[in-house]
């Protein structure tokens, strides 16, 4: 017995080092390693069957969502899948988990954050990613070149977890995108459009949408002297500088760059003078002509692009939500083009709160090269798409409805059937199926013989707004007593003309089509 | 996928008509919460390679998460639907409808109730979908766990062999009886005299009738459980009759269901094949919903066994799935893959700035509308995109109508046209869309 409490301690030990390493974030390799021996000690400890005590939770960074919850993800999904379809988009599904070959090498340095499935003698398998890769690989599969579809799915990393700012390890991703070969910036200007009407739909606040172009990042470290090998490493440096939650200020970043990263300090000092704009078409304007990004054929390529997709923002009523911001760099490998990031601006009167409605709420980008990857011979299918970060959003929606004191009602049931008397049970059974028979929603207390107090309770604490009541005396007299459990008034209804009254009152059609 | 929408969507709403709330779990549980619920079937649940975390395995049903659900946030009453994947490492059969993940449709009432009422409205629900979604006649099989432990019990069984022969029974919908009444022999071990009284049992099924026979019966009769689930059994046909379903359902005998958790009634639905549908492939599917009543799962994971009684069904959504995509095949039923009701099109050059701003305003008015992506695209190419789509009415821009300040707007199918003033082209547009 001491022998495995022993074993135990030192798993616990080898545990937190690992967790420790993982935070300072170590190396790789380093990690790996200690990971390895963490496992060769579980193993020595082999089953425990004296410990019967049972842990009652879900995995670290994953949670349930409670009826509440649900009734607040379904406000949100309608809204964002009515924009999707009202821009003709057609959807898709692909299975949780993909070959870990396809998923490898398409994260950068990400890839150590995703979920592998045991070998258990079949194919390797890992949990997706994003679903901007199984799309990749699905338009590869299926050799479509064009399409415009959304997927509305869950997608899995084994990050850090932070549930109260809404980042979980198992999260729902909102992705609309548009393969294929078009006329420059239509496509990425739809993409920009949708992301405008769906922000404003939510009615989750003012918001503005960061612009950039992978190009122009790249245009800019070039002529500013940053070596080849440095830029995605700068690029992720320049990145903070844009998240406005961490506040993080250009001489923490500068810093950041010249002493961990090895920038030359007047490299750094160049990079500043140009990623702290951020403006209109007219900063645009102003690039082009800038003497030393002029002379950088990316960057006028990018350059050129924003100047078309300003343009057709502006024909879309919306370039006053937009600035392009040259500090947007956007961690992901992929992007090839456009890059864009919507933040929520907070208000005034917000000042007092947690900062829970600032930060990113929707993103995307321009990635032609990603298909590539996955056709035999290499062929290219452009694509740009856009990616809603919905679970901040289903914060952000609670707490508004809370804040208007708006009930959140999580069934849509229209009438329970109730009784007056006892005895009375089968009477109910008999009427509550026909009203779902045609079509009504309709519940009944399953109990043989419940008081009618209880009954009404039950309707005002889950906003049923109708009752139906079946008594001994309307029996008689053909008639249903039915009343609205608001206003308390009751009317006697003919039992053959009840559920046409039922539909009257609740706004709906008279046949269920 | 969406064939699976619309499927989807009349499932959800048959269980919203019903006051269900929806709920929602993580893909994986930890291990421990799912080993051991499951019985013969543990070893094919898909388990996440340990990372240096906790050990999780993916969900292998939507019934375990739901107990675990309960126990955890210590819920007493809860009427609930689930609808989401699930996976299974079982042997994947793709022509029947059968994947490694599959989505579930779960319905679950919990809570001490009177008996058998929620029970029945469980079945209501289970005739309400499979009438909703038009597949044809079907059958719902009942039978009660207590009934098939009474009945093994009374035949002879020891209390050793009562799972084996319980799945040897359950395969009985696929293979005849002397087949079963030989595996049960034969490779389970079974005393051939115990396998004939058992025979004279499965082979029944019928109505109310064979119920009320069955209490009669002067085995059966002696068994305390088997009467337990007989009184159930009667007390449910009486509902079902109030519920006006009663001629879909048959108690029969020979239902067994796999999972261990079931401790009272127990239920599966099945489609009858038509005549009409002879010369199709026998779509031998199997059941397409099914479920029972499980008073003791939530028990084992409550701290102090605290017991909620559970009943509920689950509906085998890619089985129908698969069944109404090989009938609109059949039929070569066409279906459309987007809902746009409006596309932007000109017949010359150089008007897309136009195109972006009409399209805008459509958009802006919630009118689900679509365009080219192309500079300068050519009439036809645009009229023959709205065919091959769907999509019923075009608005067309180009150098006369702007000069005239009109819009024109043409129906797809009948090919009419008329030009209708800039100003009011989106009221007129949205009078039309109401009107189809």
């Amino acid at each position: 017995m001491a022998e495995r409490a022993a074993l135990e301690e030192l798993v616990k030990l080898q545990g937190e080092r690992v967790r420790g390493l993982k935070q300072q974030k170590a190396s790789a390799e380093l990690i790996e390693e200690e990971v390895a021996k963490l496992l060769k000690l579980k193993a020595q400890l082999g089953p425990d069957e004296s410990k019967q005590k049972f842990v009652l939770k879900t995995p670290k960074g994953t949670r349930d969502y409670s009826p509440r919850q649900m009734a607040v993800r379904e406000k949100v999904f309608d809204v964002i899948i009515r924009c999707f379809k009202r821009h003709g988009a057609e959807v898709i599904d692909t299975p949780v988990f993909e070959l870990k070959e396809t998923l490898m090498g398409k994260y950068g340095e990400d890839s150590k954050l995703i979920y592998d499935l045991k070998d258990q003698g079949g194919e390797l398998l890992s949990l997706r990613y994003d679903l901007t890769v199984p799309f990749a690989r699905y338009l590869a599969m299926n050799k479509l070149t064009n399409i415009k579809r959304y997927h509305i799915a869950k997608v899995y990393r084994r990050d850090n977890p932070a549930m109260t700012r809404g980042r979980y390890r198992e999260f729902y991703q909102c992705d609309f995108d548009i393969a294929g070969n078009f006329d420059p910036m239509i496509p990425d200007a739809e993409c920009l459009k949708i992301m405008c009407e769906i922000l404003s739909s939510l009615q989750i606040g003012d918001f503005l949408v960061k612009v950039n172009d992978r190009r122009i990042l790249d245009g800019m470290f070039a002529i500013c002297g940053v070596s080849d090998s440095k830029f995605r490493t700068i690029c992720s440096s320049v990145d903070k500088l844009d998240k406005v939650t961490t506040q993080v200020s250009w001489e923490e970043v500068k810093n950041e760059m010249v002493g961990e990263k090895g920038l030359a300090p007047e490299v750094a000092d160049r990079i500043g003078d140009y990623v702290q704009q951020h403006g209109g078409v007219s900063l645009v304007e102003q690039l082009l002509q800038d003497p030393k990004l002029s002379q950088n054929k990316q960057a006028l390529e990018g350059l050129g692009d924003l100047k078309l997709l300003f343009e057709y923002l502006t024909l879309f009523g919306i370039d006053d939500k937009i600035s392009f911001d040259l500090s947007l760099a956007r961690g992901l490998d992929y992007y090839t083009g456009v890059i864009y990031e919507a933040v929520l601006l907070q208000t005034p009167a917000q000042a007092g709160e947690e900062p829970l409605g600032v930060g990113s709420v929707a993103a995307g980008g321009r990635y032609d090269g990603l298909v590539g990857m996955f056709d035999p011979k290499g062929r290219k299918v452009p694509c740009v798409g856009l990616s809603i970060g919905v679970e901040r959003i289903f914060s952000i929606v609670e707490q508004r409805l809370e804040a208007l004191e708006e009930k959140i009602r999580t069934t849509e049931t229209q009438v329970l059937v109730a009784s007056a008397q006892k005895k009375l049970l089968e009477e109910r059974l008999k009427l509550v199926s026909e009203l779902w028979d045609a079509g009504i929603k309709a519940e009944l207390l399953y109990k043989k013989n419940p008081k009618l107090l209880n009954q009404l309770q039950y309707c005002e604490e889950a906003g049923i707004p109708l009752v139906a009541i079946i008594g001994e005396q309307e029996l008689k007299d053909g008639v249903i007593k039915l009343r609205s459990v608001t206003s308390r008034e009751e009317v006697d209804v003919r039992r053959e003309d009840l559920v046409e009254e039922i539909k009257r009152r609740t706004g709906q059609p008279l046949c269920i089509c | 996928m969406v064939v699976r929408e619309k499927i989807l969507d009349l499932v959800i709403s048959c269980f919203k008509r019903h006051g269900a709330k929806g709920m929602d779990t993580p893909a994986f549980e930890l291990k421990e919460t799912l080993t051991e619920k499951y019985g013969e079937d543990s070893g094919l649940m898909y388990d996440l390679k340990d990372q240096g975390g906790e050990l999780l395995s993916l969900r292998y049903d939507l019934t375990v998460p739901f107990a675990r659900y309960l126990a955890m946030n210590k819920v007493k009453k809860m009427k609930r639907y689930h609808v989401g994947k699930v996976w299974r490492r079982e042997s994947p059969t793709i022509v029947q409808g059968r994947y490694r993940e599959f989505c579930q449709c779960d319905f679950d009432i919990a809570g001490q109730f009177d008996p058998m009422i929620p029970d029945a409205e469980c079945l209501k629900i289970m005739c309400e979908i499979l009438s909703g979604l038009q597949l044809g006649d079907f059958l719902i099989k009942v039978n009660d766990r207590r009934i098939v432990d009474g009945m093994f019990a009374v035949c002879g069984v020891p209390e050793s062999k009562f799972r084996a022969i319980c799945s040897s029974i359950d395969k009985l919908d696929k293979m005849a009886w002397k087949d079963v009444r030989h595996e049960m022999v034969v490779k389970k071990g079974l005393a051939p005299e115990v396998a004939d009284r058992i025979g004279d049992y499965v082979q029944c099924h019928g109505g109310v009738s064979l119920v009320e026979q069955m209490f009669q019966d002067p085995r059966l009769s002696q068994n305390k459980q088997a009467l337990e689930g007989l009184g159930d059994l009667k007390l449910l046909f009486e509902y079902l009759t109030l519920f006006g379903i009663a001629d879909k359902i048959s108690f029969d005998l020979s239902l067994a269901r796999g999972l261990d958790y079931y401790t009272g009634v127990i239920y599966e639905a099945v489609l009858l094949q038509t005549p009409t549908q002879a010369g199709e492939e026998p779509l031998n599917v199997g059941s397409v919903a099914a479920g029972g009543r499980y008073d003791g799962l939530v028990g084992m994971f409550d701290p102090k066994g605290h017991k909620v009684p559970c009943v509920g069904l689950s509906i085998g959504v890619e089985r129908i799935f698969y069944i109404v995509e090989q009938r609109m095949k059949t039929k070569g039923e066409k279906v459309r893959t987007t809902e746009t009701q409006v596309f932007v099109a000109t017949p010359q050059k150089n008007f897309l700035q136009e195109r972006l701003k009409l399209i805008a305003e459509l958009w802006d008015s919630g009118i689900k509308a679509e365009m080219l992506y192309k500079n300068n695209p050519k009439l036809l190419t645009q009229l023959h995109y709205c065919e091959s789509t769907g999509i019923p009415l075009v608005v067309i821009i180009g150098e006369q109508e702007l000069k005239e300040g009109v819009i024109k707007i043409r129906s797809v199918a009948s090919r009419e046209e008329v030009a209708i003033k800039r100003e009011n082209f989106v009221a007129e547009i949205q009078k039309r869309l109401s009107e189809s």
